[in-house]
């Protein structure tokens, strides 16, 4: 621009072609990444949609409370439903207090070292593995080596091995968020270093590692390859609504294996049972993720820092 | 903590014993978190440890490499000859993981753009909850989804044979690594300093200019390692691609024209680790210390186990180290 012309000051201020040019290249590519991030977001709505009508006249409370009936072909879900949940507890049971302990470990004792950074990594590394493997080590520790045997017990180890690295991760980001002044005022009365964090640093972080937690409960509820040779079973016999019905040194049925096996292992299941079933797994695990989204906004709302 | 001169009393003593439980008990719980942070380290050893017992007398009696990794020809429950070669898995996984790479990777890092630099504060916090459910979704549901209503989708509009096939297991294993590439990508595209931004602006850039020019550059690592998270997370996968693949031996590639036919069925490593798990009998040495041929079948799907975590650590490590040096950078 000429601003050492004054006679072609006015064109100072009007934009220039190179101006213009670049602006409507702003205007398109910001129109481009909108279209991507919609492309990834409608078939999402799209599907559980889809899912939704397909499953429609299949989603009753009968659905939820029965049993399977002739041979998978009928009535409901309620063992795998049951399964389910006693798994994802005991599996939490395990994983949290290993995980939470790991995180006070990482955020607050562990000291910036190599060993610090190897631990790191081995986080990371553990969050990689692919579930398949997961359920190879569970078939090698916990069903042969430590003789559980196929059971919820076994299971659930496994599944909580898996949920660990997220839940580390989670509470390591939660303790972090803490703000620094808080713990040396603690300190400074005389606390020792785990009493503030008993009293401190854990209150003002619990919301922060619950939401990790919830999510977890959805992602082991979802898993079928860790439990499918460590527990799952394909069918129990069940009292209707009975809410204990299994031992920890048994096996169980799961909501996720029993949705891949009647899928593709047993001929001739009315369809809209095979999408009640998807839909009755994808309900679980979405109500809890919004548990966590709606945990995390009002935690950030109620912030005190 | 020495006791000071006074009368020993029975309040005294109390009070003293009482310190030390409570001294005790925190060395116990300090101890207790020491052990639990290291736990991972220990989780990840005994993973290997435990699935390398497993396979290790196949290792020992019958790996060889090219007969292993070279040979495509699977058949592992052959009565007279049977052969374990993993060629065609190890293709039919790459195949899933290209395709799959090939729908996450642009989508992802211009929704991750998008999210990071384009939109306001409002569509930003929509957009990362609905990343974040699509992130919920089990991955048998995703299965489901590729068996019920892409496989027939896929027959009517390309009018390939079978709707289960690599395209098919692609697109959905491609829907699924699109969170956390997005997330991973976002989180690497915030950390940017802002001076660089700024300086950027001040110079008259727009916000297009300053992110092709400025952020992407300085964001290389993340936006790699977000990637290389994405490959991990799709070679990793199993029961969506169990469902989704059609589950036939088979290498997809060939010399002929489009050199890669995603339309064709394949089988990958995880797939043929949960398939056959069931069926393979565990057997134990006989007097001698050798094994049946029996018993091979069951080893070698722990190899494979082997195999996918070698690849997966790998991928993690790369990723793990990309990500520190921007941290790193960033300070």
């Amino acid at each position: 621009m000429n601003n050492h012309q004054p006679e072609i000051s006015s064109a100072l201020f009007t934009a220039t072609v190179f101006t213009r040019k670049k602006q409507r290249m702003q205007r398109i590519v910001g129109i481009v990444f909108g279209i991507m991030a919609v492309a990834i977001l409608i078939p999402l709505f799209v599907l559980v949609t889809y899912l939704i009508i397909r499953a429609w006249p299949s989603l009753t409370w009968d659905f939820l409370t029965d049993v399977p009936k002739n041979g998978m072909r009928g009535g409901g879900i309620w063992p795998a439903l049951v399964g389910t949940i006693y798994t994802v507890t005991f599996s939490l049971l395990i994983a949290v207090p290993i995980g939470v302990m790991a995180g006070i470990y990482l955020n607050e004792y562990a000291k910036d070292s190599w060993f610090t950074r190897i631990v790191n990594m081995a986080v990371v590394n553990l969050a990689g593995v692919p579930s398949i493997v997961h359920a190879l080590f569970g078939v090698g520790a916990f069903v042969l080596f430590a003789g559980m045997g196929k059971s919820i017990i076994s299971a659930s180890f496994t599944l909580a091995i898996m949920t660990l690295p997220v839940i580390i991760v989670s509470t390591t980001e939660a303790l972090a968020s803490v703000p620094r002044p808080f713990r040396t005022a603690c300190w400074n009365v005389g606390a020792s270093k785990w009493q503030t964090i008993r009293t401190i640093v854990l209150p003002n972080s619990i919301s922060g590692i619950l939401t990790g937690v919830i999510l977890q409960v959805c992602r082991a509820a979802g898993e079928t390859a860790p439990i499918m040779f460590t527990g799952a079973v394909f069918f129990k016999y069940v009292q209707r609504g009975d809410f204990f019905p299994y031992h920890l040194n048994e096996q169980c049925m799961a909501l996720s294996y029993h949705l891949h096996t009647i899928s593709t292992q047993v001929p001739g299941v009315p369809e809209p049972m095979l999408y009640a079933t998807a839909v009755v797994l994808l309900g679980f695990v979405l109500i809890f993720n919004s548990f966590a989204i709606v945990l995390r906004v009002y935690m950030r709302n109620r912030k005190k820092w | 903590m020495a006791i000071p001169q006074k009368k020993i009393t029975a309040a005294n003593i109390f009070q003293w014993l009482w310190k030390w439980i409570r001294q005790l008990c925190e060395w116990f719980i300090v101890g207790l978190i020491y052990l639990c942070g290291v736990s991972s380290i220990i989780f990840v050893f005994s993973i290997f440890y435990f699935v390398f017992r497993e396979g290790a007398p196949f290792l020992r009696d019958c790996f060889d490499f090219k007969n292993f990794f070279l040979s495509p020809e699977w058949y592992p429950t052959s009565i007279s000859n049977k052969r374990y070669g993993i060629l065609a898995l190890l293709a039919g996984t790459g195949s899933v993981t290209i395709v799959a790479m090939l729908v996450a990777v642009p989508f992802s890092l211009g929704t991750a753009i998008f999210i990071a630099e384009f939109c306001k504060k409002k569509t930003k916090e929509a957009m990362k909850i609905v990343v974040e459910i699509l992130a919920a979704i089990p991955s048998v549901v995703w299965g489901f989804i590729g068996l019920m209503v892409t496989n027939p989708l896929i027959v009517k509009l390309t009018g390939a044979p079978i709707g289960l096939n690599a395209l098919n297991a692609g697109i959905i294993v491609g829907l699924m690594s699109v969170p956390i590439i997005v997330s991973i990508a976002e989180d690497s595209i915030r950390a940017v300093p802002d001076g660089y931004i700024e300086a950027a602006e001040a110079l008259g850039a727009t916000r297009w200019q300053t992110v092709y020019r400025v952020i992407l550059p300085a964001a290389k690592n993340g936006l790699l390692a977000a990637v290389l998270l994405g490959v991990g997370r799709a070679v990793g996968e199993t029961m969506a691609v169990l469902m989704a693949t059609g589950h036939s031996v088979n290498i997809p590639f060939n010399g002929e024209f489009p050199y890669f036919h995603a339309l064709e069925s394949v089988r990958t490593l995880t797939a043929t680790i949960v398939a056959e798990m069931g069926e393979a009998p565990r057997l134990d040495a006989g007097m001698n210390g050798s094994f049946p041929a029996e018993a091979r079948h069951y080893q070698v799907l722990f190899v494979i186990g082997i195999v996918l975590f070698v690849i997966t650590f790998v991928i993690n490590t790369i990723a793990d180290l990309a990500v520190k040096g921007i941290r790193q950078k960033k300070v």
